[in-house]
């Protein structure tokens, strides 16, 4: 069981699929009952795997591998291998995939019609995301990174707002832009390293005694060589985070996309970019990471500015959502750049804490939009009135957001910014600047939708259901858990981290 | 030579290695034979079933030579070997899927009257692409691709009250003769030049003519046979024809032309290149440097054809709203694809080239299947016939989707894989610009192949009717879908099997008698 685990967790949500193919799309009720009753096998899985994760050991936990595919050249054939394993870096992301998927699942009773195939390729995005976190192979990796696009491009289009077909096909195209780079670095390492195993590609390009990085001796890989290829994987995932300017199709998914989606989107999927920096970039690459490290500061400054500045301009609850996800990825980079163990478990703890904060926000900016038929904070305002409940939660999403203490935003802000002002004090002054403006735009847009005076027709809006209170709370007690208790983040972190962040020799 | 028969050594010969070709022209001859005699409005469907076991029977042949040594009758006219099995296994699988859609689409369209020379004609034009695969002798090559060329005129004009159908015959014709006429003038070059028309007897004598003085001529004649073969395989600079034709032609009979008639082409072109200009080489007087002409020169030339096949055939499919027109564009830009193997000649280029042509036949075959059902029922060809296709056929637009992310080369499909070897061969051989075209033209192609998907499952169609599916479309379709995906998680089995039945170096074997 134990060598099985992380295998029987990724594919765990097909389960559920095969159970959805077999009922009848004349009962919704069944299949929405069935679709979130689904995402709980992977989310208790997980869960086991939290308890009895090791927190001492290093590398890779409950691996396992299997032949897969054999390119044969001549008599010889090289294998591409079939491996899982998870780490302090990965096991975090999986917990968050699982919570997110649920909560999502929750999210997505309101949708109004296809519900049997929403679910299904709902559950199909969740084997993707935990297939991507719990492999350690970058084919493997690179297969699941596309079993999240393509049926997130189907939900976008088919679920959603009135412009959802243009926004599914910007999605599909910038992360098509951005599979197709990956694939050309990974099959160029391929075939200079000879494996597409991380830890293995990580050993060969980084151990001094390795051939690769002799030089004079057959199969060197030269500098010039390996600063194009983490050029080209950071382009990729800048991408996905997104980072300015490839930002623009988020904003339109956020606009388009159904609630669900998009919590899933930006609770989980924009994580894979960081992930990735982390896990190949920083491993692969570790010079790179330390000489490029104020490239990446200077993005993420900009990110994290340009995302602010517009957020507090932006009538649109989404759009601003949009803007201030962009912002708070731009914090990620920083601690990023930071290229010190402060700054790496900042950028994991932003990625956890803006996955759950994100996916809180845009969740309650929807069931807003669901009564009161817009986003807009000109057409909205005196909420607190007639739905106190969701108002509040809002209130404190927002806070949260704005990296208020005691909650998970303050500590992932704190600790990337500690981390990156000890190297690079100016760029992280002028970042700073950014959490101003973030407390400026949340206290706008909060401002805007439940103070003042209420409009007529909403005064008799109804307050949040018993079942729609449920990702409120789970999803609230997450961020002020790991706010008021770091550790239960921060020690599964602390041994892979060390791991990877003194070769980078920041 | 104990025994002299009358008819010398014509008897010598293992003439039961042609035993796949006998076949199909027996059951060809038998075909038009047997539509002579018959009742004019008797139902032509059995000659259909007829032709379809001859198919299977000389498959089994095909596949009982497999794993052979070389056999070469005919003073290498003829030969078996791997590269031969390989590719004849491949027309008569095609043949066969073209046969089952067929047997729809002639039941309904009025438009085709002569239904048994529609069927007979078909094989004729496979016993012509068998021939291309099997042979290594100029002549005999050229009498394969005629054979293919002169049918499939007939076959895309055979809807003789539609005038869409007569102006892409006679457009076909007309470039199918210049093409032929190029490759002839580029054959009568080579010929000239080495006094034989024995691809293995040129190898031996091209290098010395080289260096005789005579390289612009060997260039030339290289050039001109491959912009003759690149209208078979619609490649640029010859492609221009595709779209018209494909768009005029009997859905089945594109199906057709966009495979079988497709993979006779590359057939052809790895025949005639590698072992003619295989063994070239060339010497650099300065450096003292040797090098051979196909890996150094010529390569680079195959590679811009791909890459310039890619982004024409990636970028004019976007604009198109006709779904077989799109087709073809898409058929150019994967040709484009397939000539990277050739271009960057590693040691896997035939695994590499063969599984992308199994994959592909799948996906083509399977995709053109629902298109033929889709625009028979909807009266019209336009992309928007395939609106609500998921309300009316949940499985058709669900096998559509397989074959569709096949084409744009998405994982869990053959395609994928396909493109995957590909792509490393591209790598391997340091051709990243040319690894970059290729994937940044599959980027485009997600335009106008998630177009189709957009259409069946976002947009409302006229009718929500279940739209009937006949057993032999559903057949097709099946058999398409679950090779696609069970290549496309499993790639391996078909690798390996390539890789040890059907040897490359056989082909470099001269089995001349």
């Amino acid at each position: 069981m134990a060598n099985y685990f992380l295998i029987i967790l990724t594919f765990s949500p097909l389960l559920g699929v095969l159970l959805l193919a077999f009922i009848p799309k004349s009962l919704p009720g069944t299949v929405k009952a069935i679709g979130i009753l689904a995402t709980l096998v992977p989310l208790v899985l997980t869960f086991m795997l939290y308890a009895n994760f090791n927190l001492v050991a290093e590398g890779m936990q409950l691996s396992q591998q299997w032949n897969w595919i054999r390119i044969p050249i001549g008599e010889q054939a090289i294998p591409i291998t079939f491996e899982v394993g998870v780490d302090g870096l990965s096991m975090p992301l999986l917990v968050l995939t699982t919570v997110i998927s649920t909560m999502a699942a929750v999210a997505a009773l309101s949708i109004n019609k296809r519900w049997k195939e929403f679910y299904i390729l709902f559950l199909i995005v969740e084997m993707g995301m935990l297939g991507v976190f719990s492999s350690t192979n970058l084919f493997q990796f690179f297969i699941f990174f596309e079993f999240t696009i393509i049926p997130l491009f189907f939900m976008m289009g088919i679920w959603g707002y009135m412009d959802r077909e243009r926004a599914a096909m910007k999605f599909l195209l910038y992360n098509g832009v951005g599979s197709a780079i990956m694939l050309i670095v990974f099959v160029t390492l391929f075939i200079l390293v000879g494996t597409l195993s991380m830890e293995e590609i990580r050993q060969l390009l980084t151990d001094p005694m390795s051939p690769r990085n002799v030089p004079n001796l057959p199969g060197y890989i030269p500098d010039s060589i390996r600063f194009g290829l983490f050029l080209a994987l950071l382009i990729a995932f800048a991408i996905k985070i997104p980072v300015v300017p490839f930002h623009t199709w988020m904003l339109k998914a956020y606009q388009e996309a159904h609630p669900a989606v998009i919590m899933i989107s930006s609770g989980v999927l924009i994580k894979i970019g960081g992930y990735a920096l982390i896990r190949m970039n920083a491993a692969f690459f570790p010079e790179w990471m330390n000489q490029l490290s104020t490239l990446i500061a200077v993005l993420g400054v900009i990110n994290i500015l340009y995302g602010a500045v517009l957020a507090l301009v932006q009538d649109e609850l989404k759009q601003m959502l949009a803007y201030s996800s962009v912002s708070h990825m731009g914090i990620m980079l920083l601690g990023l750049a930071a290229t010190n163990l402060q700054g790496f478990q900042g950028a994991v703890f932003q990625m956890v804490s803006h996955g759950l904060i994100a996916a809180l926000m845009f969740y309650m900016v929807s069931l807003v939009h669901e009564r009161t038929g817009t986003s807009n904070i000109r057409e909205l305002g005196g909420l607190a009135k007639s739905m106190p409940m969701i108002s509040g939660v809002l209130l404190t999403a927002m806070m949260a957001s704005a990296g208020l203490p005691g909650m998970s935003g303050f500590i992932s802000e704190f600790l990337s910014f500690v981390g990156l002002f000890g190297v690079k004090p100016v760029i992280a002054a002028v970042g700073a600047l950014g959490l101003i403006l973030t407390a400026a735009y949340l206290l706008r847009a909060i401002l805007g939708t439940t103070f003042g005076p209420i409009q007529q027709k909403h005064e008799s809006l109804s307050d949040a259901q018993a079942i729609e209170v449920v990702p409120m709370v789970v999803l609230l007690s997450l961020v002020i858990l790991i706010g008021v208790y770091p550790a239960v983040l921060s020690e599964p972190l602390q041994t892979t981290l060390q791991n990877i962040v003194p070769r980078i020799g920041g | 030579m104990s025994s002299v028969s009358k008819w010398g050594n014509l008897a010598q010969y293992d003439w039961s290695v042609m035993s796949p070709e006998f076949i199909i022209l027996g059951v060809a001859t038998l075909l038009s034979l047997l539509d002579l005699f018959m009742n004019k409005k008797a139902d032509r469907r059995i000659l259909a079933w007829i032709g379809f076991l001859g198919i299977i029977v000389a498959g089994y042949f095909v596949v009982r030579n497999t794993g052979q040594n070389v056999v070469s009758i005919l003073n290498d006219m003829y030969r078996v070997d791997g590269f031969a099995n390989a590719f004849k296994l491949l027309f008569l699988s095609g043949v066969a899927f073209v046969f089952l859609i067929s047997l729809t689409y002639i039941d309904e369209s009025k438009n085709i009257r002569y239904s048994g020379e529609y069927y007979y004609l078909i094989l004729t034009a496979l016993l012509g692409a068998m021939l291309m695969a099997s042979s290594s002798d100029l002549i005999t090559l050229f009498v394969g691709l005629e054979l293919l060329s002169i049918s499939s005129y007939i076959l895309v004009g055979t809807r003789k009250q539609h005038i869409h159908s007569n102006e892409s015959a006679f457009k076909y014709v007309i470039s199918g003769g210049i093409a032929s006429a190029i490759t002839l003038y580029g054959m009568s070059f080579i010929y000239g030049l080495t006094g034989s028309t024995n691809l293995y007897v040129i190898a031996e004598r091209l290098s010395s003519v080289f260096y005789d003085g005579f390289d612009f001529l060997v260039y030339f004649s290289f050039f001109l046979m491959f912009v003759g073969f690149a209208f078979k395989i619609s490649v640029v600079p010859y492609h221009m024809w595709a779209p018209d034709v494909y768009q005029g032609a009997p859905t089945p009979i594109a199906a057709f032309l966009s495979v079988v008639s497709k993979a006779a082409g590359f057939a052809i072109v790895l025949r005639v290149f590698l072992i003619s200009f295989g063994s070239l080489v060339s010497f650099d007087m300065e450096t003292g440097q040797q090098g051979s002409v196909l890996v150094n020169t010529l390569s680079v030339y195959i590679a811009i054809v791909a890459a310039a096949s890619m982004i024409i055939g990636n970028t004019l499919a976007m604009r198109q709203v006709n779904i077989k027109r799109m087709m073809a564009y898409s058929g150019i830009a994967q040709a484009g694809y397939l000539l990277v193997p050739f271009a960057t000649l590693t040691v896997l280029m035939f695994e590499q080239t063969m599984f992308y042509l199994v994959a592909y036949l799948f996906a083509n075959m399977g995709a053109f299947a629902i298109i033929m059902l889709v625009n028979r029922d909807q009266k019209t060809e336009d992309l928007k016939s395939f609106a609500g296709l998921y309300h009316r056929a949940p499985w058709m637009a669900i096998a559509m989707t397989f074959f569709l992310l096949s084409l744009a080369g998405l994982p869990i499909t053959a395609g994928f894989f396909g493109k995957f070897y590909i792509f490393m061969s591209a790598i391997v051989h340091s051709s990243y610009w040319l690894a970059g075209i290729m994937l940044a033209t599959s980027v485009v192609s997600y335009y106008y192949y998630f177009g189709v998907i957009r259409q069946m499952y976002m947009r409302p169609g006229k009718t929500e009717a279940p739209l009937k599916v006949p057993a032999s479309i559903g057949l097709v379709v099946l058999i398409a879908l679950v090779g696609t995906v069970a290549a496309g998680i499993m790639p391996d089995p078909v690798m390996q099997y390539i890789h040890h039945k059907f040897p490359l170096q056989q082909m470099f074997q001269p089995g001349g008698q």
